[in-house]
């Protein structure tokens, strides 16, 4: 393998080892500090429990993002030196503003969380993980604002040999960024809301802690109902604004071939990218990818075939993992439907089925987001800024091929294991539950 | 004044901030193994770094982030060239971040000492390499008009392997003399007297590093062009030596706080040796990067000094209310008893 590709498939394994445990970190923050405000507010014991057994697993996950962001901070330098060279002007911007605002809030307040249980009081105490929340889920604002950049490249001119901020309000409302936010962020909030569902069905089925958990699932489900409808509403948006910057993502989210008006929805569709069509296309809906490119009926959809071949994304990819994370996005949406519904009839404990079903969902959302980043970042390809600057040329020139073959290997080696340990960790203290009456053990 | 001088000193401020507070941290890690003699004295000694390390460590990151937008060309090369020695202190950093949350959730021997043995390398390990790093930054690079020729082992040269135990033994006694002030009984004992010894390491390795200093590299230049300069050097020289003499009067905090001011004053005499190079090339200076050829546009340096100049006070307003909420001794008992501490 050359160096671009194997720069390409560190930084993928990087990324998306690191977007493992970031969704989390922005959900189960939020759902923690909703816990812990409980507390704060009614005083009961029940809540001061909650949040501490899942502000344990919380933790475990953060530790595990914190340390692979760094790799990532470091890597555009490391790998991607010529990209660094050529867009840094703009684009190093919003990732040290990122580092200032964002990431000193978070590590600075989940620091004094942890570790002043009995020295403050307890609002200001939650005040602290709600100052965790916050900084968590202001720090994806900024890097989205980066990534959006290269989706979307605005706020620039080209001088001196490199890309050149001059409008830096462009670059931080830039509307396809702010829609990725909206998405990302809903999209972690969804994978939390399925993992304390998940858990807590758990422990409803073996009938311990019933009432602990069953108000877990509760609330999860609430949040996880919100935020699913959320991420496939701002998805849609995302979807248009694609097809009207990136005409190559989109057909090739689509896998639409042929320039045409009213362009259908096939429900079912092999795209087979050497004979430029689909060896398949079955169950026709009239003009949906029109309606969903622009929400005009008769829309024109650019199709794959007016683009050069040097220009086109990997199609199959693309296509395959748009077309699951949109199912399963629906699927989450009917999940938690019935999660509310059977909270709110009271038929929770006995469904054994229903929770055993929430129990191995724990992973899909989870999925849906890695897949919803290989149709953000493949489709983007083969450029690094859309229309701006291609992958190829991105690549460090003074780090030769063998350093980063080593050092993939070594990132492989060393996220396996942080991996197991991770699952083992969380495994272990999920199966566990909550440590019994914690203001007593104090 | 131009954006570019503005931005060079608050990248000079940044590294100096982030030396003095992590260095702290990477002290006690290294030092961990060899204070503390039990498992709970362990656990005392990490849980006095446990609330503050990782807000210690976003001033790398932001450091870096910095080096980014202001220095974009400087960032991609400084990166580039240092791609293996980068790597290696990643790694020790992700292993020590972990150990802290991992080691006490699992109730076994071997798994505390294999955190133990993590900790240690990933808390020597980046304070070895930082220094080696900027060892070789004031040295300067062999850059020419091919650009970089260099490898992992070329990066170890004497006068750089001398400024990495420079800064080995630096943080190993400011975090002993953090250790000393934050903790007590045996382990505060243990510490103090570990600072006294390591002093007489770093005052060795200090005269050692000042005497090579203008044959290996060109810092002095500016000094000599502007003697003024020469106070930091005499600053940096007192301060040093007050910090055993504060330990020798059992005043610990005054001893801490002359070791703070060695870090940023070591920092700040190297930066200024440096002005206006960010990386010099050992090769010709035509070859250097300095501050106005690697910088990024004047709008971007403005909006950037913007940005750091608000939000950056705030955030030392808000660390500082931090260690005050923090203040007080972590004591064994405490932590054994409590359930979150680490
Ligand atoms: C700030 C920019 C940025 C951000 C926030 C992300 N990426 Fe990305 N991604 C890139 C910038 C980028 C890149 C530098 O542009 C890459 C490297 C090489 C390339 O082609 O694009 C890339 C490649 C890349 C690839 C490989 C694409 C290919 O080589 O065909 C995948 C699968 C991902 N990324 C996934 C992710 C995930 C899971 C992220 C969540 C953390 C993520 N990216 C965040
Ligand atoms: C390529 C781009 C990225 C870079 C350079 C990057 C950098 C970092 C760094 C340096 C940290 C550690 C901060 C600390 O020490 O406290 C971190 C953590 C974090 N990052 Fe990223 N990151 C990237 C992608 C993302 C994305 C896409 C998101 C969210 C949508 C995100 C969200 C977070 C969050 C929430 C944390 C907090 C810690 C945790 O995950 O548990 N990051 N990131
Ligand atoms: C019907 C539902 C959905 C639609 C229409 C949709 C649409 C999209 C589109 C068009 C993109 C690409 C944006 C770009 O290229 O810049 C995207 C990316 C993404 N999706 Fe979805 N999505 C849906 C559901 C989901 C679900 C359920 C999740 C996760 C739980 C998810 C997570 C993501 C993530 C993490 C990204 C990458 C970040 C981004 O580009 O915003 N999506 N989605």
């Amino acid at each position: 393998m050359d160096i671009v590709s194997l720069s390409r498939l560190q930084f993928a394994l990087t990324s998306m080892f690191h977007f493992i445990f970031v969704p989390l970190t922005l959900g189960l923050s939020i759902l923690v500090a909703i816990f812990e405000t409980a507390y704060a507010v009614k005083g009961e014991d029940r809540y001061l429990r909650m949040t501490k057994f899942w502000g344990k697993l919380f933790l475990i996950n953060f530790a595990l993002g914190v340390v692979t962001g760094i790799t990532m901070e470091f890597q555009f330098g490391m790998n991607w030196a010529e990209y660094s060279k050529y867009v840094g002007d703009i684009f190093g911007a919003p990732l040290a503003i990122e580092a200032t605002v964002a990431f000193f809030l978070e590590s600075t307040f989940i620091g004094l969380w942890i570790f002043t249980w009995k020295k403050v009081s307890k609002k200001l105490h939650a005040l602290f993980i709600w100052f965790v929340a916050l900084g968590t889920n202001l720090s994806a604002l900024w890097i989205l604002l980066a990534n959006a950049w290269m989706q979307k490249p605005v706020g620039y001119i080209l001088k001196n040999g490199r890309a050149e901020m001059v409008d830096f309000k462009a670059l931080v409302f830039n509307p396809y960024g702010w829609l990725k936010f909206l998405h990302t962020n809903s999209s972690g909030w969804v994978i939390a809301s399925f993992f304390v569902m998940g858990i807590s069905a758990y422990h409803i089925m073996k009938k311990s802690e019933l009432e602990f958990f069953k108000t877990s699932f509760k609330f999860a489900a609430i949040f996880g109902l919100i935020s699913s409808i959320f991420v496939v509403v701002i998805g849609d948006s995302n979807g248009r604004e694609v097809a009207k910057y990136q005409p190559t993502k989109f057909a090739a989210m689509e896998s639409i071939w042929e320039t045409q008006k009213g362009a259908p929805f096939d429900l079912i569709k092999i795209p087979s990218a050497n004979e430029e069509k689909n060896s398949v296309e079955a169950i026709k809906i009239p003009k949906m990818v029109s309606i969903l490119a622009t929400h005009d009926p008769n829309a024109e959809v650019k199709g794959l075939k007016d683009f050069p071949k040097e220009d086109r994304p990997p199609v199959l990819p693309t296509f395959i993992s748009f077309r699951l994370m949109v199912g399963l996005g629906f699927l989450f949406i009917l999940q938690s439907i019935i999660a509310v519904y059977l909270v709110f009839k009271n038929k929770l404990d006995n469904n054994n089925l229903f929770l055993r079903i929430m129990l191995y969902s724990i992973p899909l959302p989870y999925i849906a987001a890695q897949l919803g980043w290989i149709v953000a970042e493949v489709g983007r390809q083969p450029w690094i800024v859309y229309g701006l600057m291609r992958t190829k040329d991105a690549v460090s020139k003074s780090v030769s091929t063998e350093q980063v073959f080593i050092s993939l290997i070594l990132f492989t080696l060393l996220y396996g294991l942080l991996g197991i340990v991770d699952i083992y960790l969380l495994y272990k203290f999920g199966k566990e539950g909550p440590l019994p009456e914690i203001s007593k053990a104090q | 004044m131009a954006y570019q001088i503005i931005w060079f000193i608050l990248w000079g401020v940044l590294w100096a901030v982030y030396f003095m507070l992590d260095g702290f941290d990477l002290g006690v890690g290294t030092l961990m193994n060899f204070v503390g003699k039990t498992d709970g004295e362990k656990r005392q000694i990490i849980n006095t770094i446990g609330p503050v390390w990782d807000g210690n460590e976003v001033w790398l990151i932001t450091a870096g982030g910095a080096t980014f937008a202001a220095f974009p060309t400087t960032y991609a090369y400084m990166f580039s060239f240092l791609y293996s020695a980068l790597l290696i202190i990643l790694f020790s950093l992700i292993f020590r971040g972990v150990a802290f949350e991992f080691r006490g959730k699992v109730d076994n021997p071997n798994w505390k000492k294999f955190w133990d043995i993590s900790i240690f390398f990933g808390s020597a390990v980046p304070a070895l390499l930082f220094g080696v790093a900027f060892g070789n930054i004031f040295k300067g690079l062999n850059i020419d008009s091919q650009g970089y020729h260099g490898n992992l082992l070329s990066l170890l040269n004497p006068y750089s392997l001398l400024t990495g135990l420079l800064f080995v033994s630096l943080f190993i006694v400011h975090g002993a003399l953090y250790l000393s002030l934050k903790t007590d009984k045996d382990v505060k004992e243990r510490a103090a007297n570990f600072a006294k010894k390591a002093f007489y390491l770093l005052l060795i390795v200090a005269v050692l590093f000042l005497i090579f200093t203008p044959f290996s590299t060109k810092l002095f230049d500016n000094f000599i062009k502007f003697k003024p300069l020469f106070l930091l050097i005499f600053a940096l020289v007192a301060s040093l030596l007050l910090i055993q003499f504060f330990l020798i009067k059992k005043r610990e905090g005054m001893a801490f706080i002359f070791s703070s001011l060695t870090i940023i004053l070591t920092v700040f005499t190297g930066i200024a040796g440096l002005y206006p190079n960010l990386i010099p090339s050992s090769v010709d200076p035509d070859y250097s990067l300095t501050i106005f050829n690697s910088s990024s546009s004047e709008y971007t340096l403005k909006i950037m000094a913007i940005v750091a100049l608000i939000f950056v006070p705030i955030v030392i307003a808000y660390q500082i209310w931090v260690y005050r909420v923090l203040k007080g001794k972590v004591t064994e008992e405490e932590v054994v008893n409590d359930v979150h501490s680490y």
